[in-house]
């Protein structure tokens, strides 16, 4: 069931450029499109045609969680982080969750470096993709099995 | 790598309940995995901080605040080693019970409610100023009677899985039970974030989830048998440290 | 711009050298109630965070886009670098348009 059908999407505007610094890409919140968007469907429109490649980015999860409800995960990505050339955006996709697009980072050349971390919530042991889009065009892509022990979605007492 | 690393992280808890025996009570965060225990002891990642945070407001919020008797919050240090408590009308007391006594007797507030977020959140900023204080009840004179009540809802069997608390809290404390690790039980981590609940809450709702998993009744949160319950597993711990806010599975 | 006012703890170096670039953390409160309508639940409609965005020194500098699938008291970790003494400011908008935020301020040597 879809709850998000008919409630208004906040689409934060990117900020204009302070001279000598570069834009943040303007991620916005996660859209829920109408339909239901699946995980290969998500993958494919943040690829939007681009061919990912698998170097240069380390992803950190555990590869067995205690408890779904709270997964660490980091992300870094190899970037020389200039104004002209560094991550503008790093997404997590789940393969299992009820909604794929768990979760996206907007990035500046302000934020020196491309590291990032946040505690995800995992409904069953699944695949998660991590996708980093550069000032370049570029994508670089990681993907990670986890095993979930207890499953985030199961209400106990 | 990662998975000898996953292995690895399993192994000790076992390893400590193998080792202890049945007579050694080990404090709860013994019980964790390093991933776990090192974000319980880092309050920048620690969610229940965020409760400490709010009760630190509330410490001084209203016209007959906490502070204006109490002063500093910083003066109840040792206070959650004492509870729960015997008072002089014969009332048994714990700190929640104590919280609210003051609320509706000294500050004319009503009560805030079991397991309501401002009780919660006052409750985990006094006992957080015990951390790491040994826990020291008085079980003497009337209090003596009430500490074998709760030591008999220890002993007994219950509920249709016929077990007492003992035989998982006593006998098989290092071992895994349905993906989580047996603690020794003894409760000095609460209030406490508990990953299940995706948020902070009270031993009487800890000690509700637990009667629930041996199909026992479940008793209501500030029920006098939960804290005659809650009075035994304190005197239990005695010399043990505090460890509010806790996190927990 | 102004935002109601959430409990939240940020953790940023207390000082930093210009250029440096500092890593910040930040925890904040909030259920991230997930949509949950299953028979034999309580139901519980969605209400989360569903934007986070970073500003310091005039510009926005980082934003983060949650879903329900972020664990409850959304914990993050990033960086950013030090260009001035100022203050790094918080804004979470929640389901409905709630806007809240908090500040943390830098002190650039």
């Amino acid at each position: 069931m879809n709850m998000l059908g008919r409630r208004a999407v906040l689409v934060l505007p990117a900020l204009a450029a302070a001279p000598a610094s570069a834009q943040v890409s303007s991620v916005g919140p996660v859209a829920q499109p109408a339909e239901a968007e699946s995980f290969e469907a998500a993958e494919r429109a943040i690829l939007a045609g681009r061919t990912p490649v698998t170097t240069g980015i380390e992803v950190e999860v555990p590869r067995l969680s205690e408890n779904g409800n709270s997964v660490d995960i980091s992300v870094k990505v190899d970037s020389p982080f200039t104004a002209e050339d560094h991550v503008t955006a790093i997404h997590i996709l789940s393969e299992r969750n009820p909604y794929p697009r768990v979760a996206s980072f907007g990035l500046s050349a302000r934020s020196g470096r491309a590291e990032v971390a946040t505690r995800i919530r995992l409904a069953t042991s699944q695949n998660i993709l991590v996708l980093a889009e550069t000032s370049r065009g570029q994508v670089r892509r990681a993907s990670r099995d986890v095993i979930v022990i207890l499953g985030a979605c199961v209400e106990g007492g | 790598m990662r998975r000898a690393a996953a292995l690895l992280a399993l192994l000790p808890p076992i390893a400590i309940g193998l080792l202890a025996g049945a007579a050694e009570l080990r404090p709860s965060r013994d019980f964790l995995s390093p991933e776990l225990r090192g974000q319980q002891e880092d309050p920048s990642r620690h969610p229940g901080w965020l409760w400490v945070d709010e009760g630190e407001v509330l410490w001084q919020e209203g016209e007959r605040s906490c502070q204006s008797c109490h002063g500093d919050i910083g003066s109840m240090a040792g206070v959650a080693t004492r509870y729960p408590a015997l008072e002089q009308d014969g009332a048994l007391l714990n700190l929640e019970g104590r919280i609210e006594r003051c609320r509706t007797q000294y500050q004319s507030e009503a009560a805030f409610g079991y397991e309501s977020e401002a009780l919660l959140s006052l409750t985990a900023a006094i006992a957080t100023r015990s951390r790491g204080l040994p826990m020291s009840v008085a079980v003497d004179g009337p209090a003596a009677a009430i500490l074998e009540e709760g030591r008999r809802l220890y002993e007994t069997r219950q509920g249709q899985l016929n077990l007492a608390c003992g035989q998982c809290h006593d006998d098989n404390a290092g071992r895994r039970l349905r993906g989580d690790v047996i603690s020794n039980g003894l409760g000095t981590g609460y209030p406490a974030y508990r990953l299940e609940w995706n948020t902070l809450g009270s031993l009487h709702r800890r000690l509700r989830a637990c009667s629930l998993g041996v199909r026992a009744t479940q008793f209501d949160l500030g029920s006098r048998e939960y804290l005659t319950l809650e009075l035994f597993l304190a005197h239990r711990a005695t010399g043990l440290p505090v460890e509010a806010p806790g996190l927990r599975r | 711009m102004s935002g109601s006012l959430i409990t939240a703890r940020i953790t940023l170096p207390a000082t930093a050298r210009r250029g440096e670039v500092v890593p910040v953390r930040v925890i904040v409160r909030h259920p991230m109630d997930r949509a949950i309508d299953a028979p034999g639940l309580t139901p519980v409609p969605r209400r989360i965070l569903h934007s986070m965005r970073v500003t310091y020194a005039g510009e926005e500098v980082f934003r983060m886009a949650l879903s329900p699938g972020i664990t409850a008291n959304p914990y993050v970790e990033f960086t950013t670098v030090a260009v001035e003494t100022g203050d790094i400011v918080f804004e979470w908008i929640e389901d409905g348009g709630t806007v809240y935020r908090r500040e943390a301020r830098l002190v650039v040597t």
